[in-house]
């Protein structure tokens, strides 16, 4: 079931490919903007999202999740626009370790986004076009401060948990620092307190990829029938990549040729991994949007919580009352245990109740959307620890 | 494994040395058990005396064995996560067998006393008759019920003796409140610093101390 809201349109949203996702759609900011880190004020704009579960009558077994860079609200599928499962179906549903049948999972498209949530995509209300560049700079506090007015919408005091991985785990951190008394559990994952200067460094090369190409047009490409298709398709390879490591990448394929006996001495794609590369770029430009992707790898290369608290990364947790539990994977380099490590320290210096668990792993980045049991149950053994904390039961 | 079971289980399962650590926390407060293995003593002093627990655990399965059961863990080391701490955030800091696998022991037990209001250490008594026997007759490194490493395996890299301890205490103003020894038959007998014996006679020593104040 879905969470009932006499506000809610339903109405197709907008994005990448126009399609109807038959989702949530809240218009949020009407009776006061949302003032943005970067100094504009955002209002109305919409706000697209998903539930899964049933919250119970006292609204206290409600789950906020929050998806990664290319992520969207559809936890579950089937995609709207791909078919495909969704991306977390393995975490979430009847007896997961987000159990459908205990949780009420909430799941929202981050501003910027181009699943229906105000971006670069969604049309200015202005102009009635597509913003493009037109579209504020947003940042993951923005993203947050928006997920919290649909929390209010919905009438939930405190949520039980907010949960995340990669720019995920980053809102979650946000959700913490900025509204600690509206959730009680925080659960980041495989992500880190502040972008560091190899991530930032591999998201220019996949923008500088998205603008280099010529049908990004200064990023008004929605006014003509071209998309930077090409660019776009090489910032996800890029990025693709990172998500994996190399003892994975040389297991899937080592040096197997494709479909082939013998190299061509050509720029084919001889090697299984080229292949699988361009396949993954390939069928990423059919669901997400070029100007999206600037817009949220800067949120992400912009976010860096002991910056805004006098480079004091505990100063954002004094007196925090939420449960944490981080969790990192042993061969993730893009986000590596040392990051966790870093917040696990700032809230032990606070006395902050915390958890943390390196989950031995040869799955990359990628880890936390995967099938890794000890990863799994550790989830939901701290899940269940901190229900009963929590006075949550089920009959 | 005692997590998660009926308080008087809890009891009968606690190993003997961690019953004697239990019995030295007040209930209701905050406990940081630092190497707390599977999380037994957590566990039970969480369901037996309402405490506040964190816990820290060298080990992978140690650490997903806690968390799995709600407990409130991290994977780190006494030798390098202790310092993140603020002083007097706990009312005790525990460190059960553990002291003579750490890498500088004098700084860990330094650190121990100012983050907890005081601190419980139990270690292997070095020694104990049957350790220094055992190097007398064969000549070879001891190994024991406690101590029962090869030598180029051990992660018992810094053994001591219970005066060892006891110097050490001293030299970095530690006064220690309460000790219990346990002697070769496992029983446990009340350790005073004047006893000709203990040293002798003890497999274990398990103390309850804090840093020296002005009223010392």
């Amino acid at each position: 079931m879905t969470a009932p809201s006499a506000k809610d349109t339903s109405r197709p949203a907008p994005a990448a490919k126009a399609a109807d996702h038959s989702g949530h759609c809240i218009e949020l900011g009407a009776n006061a903007p949302l003032r943005l880190d970067c100094g504009t004020e955002l209002g109305p704009f919409p706000l697209a999202y998903q539930t899964y579960g049933t919250l119970n009558a006292e609204k206290t077994n409600a789950i906020l999740v929050c998806h990664a860079l290319t992520g969207d609200q559809f936890v579950l599928g089937p995609h709207p626009v791909t078919g495909k499962p969704g991306w977390w179906e393995i975490m979430v549903g009847p007896g997961r370790p987000l159990d459908t049948n205990r949780y009420f999972i909430i799941c929202s498209n981050v501003l910027g986004g181009c699943m229906g949530t105000a971006g670069p995509a969604e049309k200015n209300p202005e102009t009635g076009k597509p913003y493009g560049l037109d579209f504020p700079v947003i940042t993951i506090r923005d993203m947050v401060a928006a997920q919290k007015l649909l929390i209010d919408h919905l009438g939930i005091d405190q949520l039980f948990c907010v949960i995340g991985g990669s720019m995920g785990g980053m809102q979650v951190l946000q959700w913490a620092t900025s509204y600690p008394e509206r959730i009680f559990a925080a659960v980041p994952i495989a992500s880190s307190a502040r972008h560091s200067a190899q991530n930032i460094a591999f998201h220019e090369i996949g923008r500088q990829a998205i603008m280099a190409d010529r049908d990004w047009k200064g990023g008004a490409y929605h006014e003509s029938d071209d998309q930077p298709l090409r660019g776009l398709a090489v910032a996800r390879m890029v990025a693709h990549i990172t998500y994996l490591s190399e003892k994975a990448l040389q297991q899937k394929f080592g040096r197997e040729l494709q479909d082939r006996k013998d190299v061509t001495y050509g720029f084919e794609a001889d090697f299984q991994v080229e292949s699988y590369l361009r396949h993954q770029g390939i069928s990423f430009v059919e669901r997400f949007d070029a100007n999206s992707y600037l817009y949220i790898t800067r949120a992400m290369d912009y976010f860096d919580l002991a910056e805004v608290n006098e480079g004091m990364l505990p100063q954002a947790f004094v007196n925090t009352p939420v449960r944490f539990c981080l969790i990192s994977f042993t061969s993730d380099w893009l986000f590596p245990t040392s990051e966790s490590r870093t917040v696990v320290h700032a809230l032990n210096a606070v006395a902050a109740n915390v958890s943390f668990v390196e989950v031995l792993s040869d799955k990359g980045h990628d880890a936390f959307l995967l099938d890794e049991p000890e990863f799994h149950a550790t989830l939901e053994g701290f899940l269940n620890g901190a229900a009963e904390h929590r006075g949550l039961t089920w009959s | 494994m005692v997590v998660g079971g009926p308080d008087h289980e809890g009891q009968a399962a606690l190993r003997s040395d961690l019953r004697i650590v239990a019995d030295m926390v007040e209930p209701g407060s905050r406990v940081l058990d630092v190497g707390c293995g599977d999380g037994a003593l957590l566990a039970y002093l969480g369901h037996v005396k309402q405490v506040d627990g964190r816990g820290v655990e060298l080990s992978q399965s140690g650490v997903n064995a806690c968390v799995r059961h709600g407990l409130s863990v991290i994977q780190g080391d006494a030798d390098t996560d202790l310092k993140a701490y603020p002083s007097d955030a706990f009312d005790y800091v525990i460190l059960g067998q553990t002291l003579q696998a750490t890498r500088n022991p004098k700084e860990v037990l330094q650190e121990m006393v100012r983050i907890g209001r005081r601190a419980i250490v139990s270690f292997p008594n070095f020694g104990f008759w049957k350790v220094r026997l055992e190097l007398l007759m064969t000549g070879r490194m001891p190994m024991t019920d406690v101590l029962s490493y090869e030598w180029y395996e051990t992660p018992n890299i810094h053994l001591c003796s219970l005066k060892d301890f006891i110097s050490l205490c001293d030299e970095v103003g530690v006064v220690i409140e309460r000790g219990v020894v346990l002697n070769s038959g496992g029983r446990d007998i009340d350790f005073s610093p004047g006893g000709l014996f203990a040293n002798l006679f003890s497999r274990e020593g398990i103390f309850l101390v804090r840093r020296r104040d002005s009223s010392d």
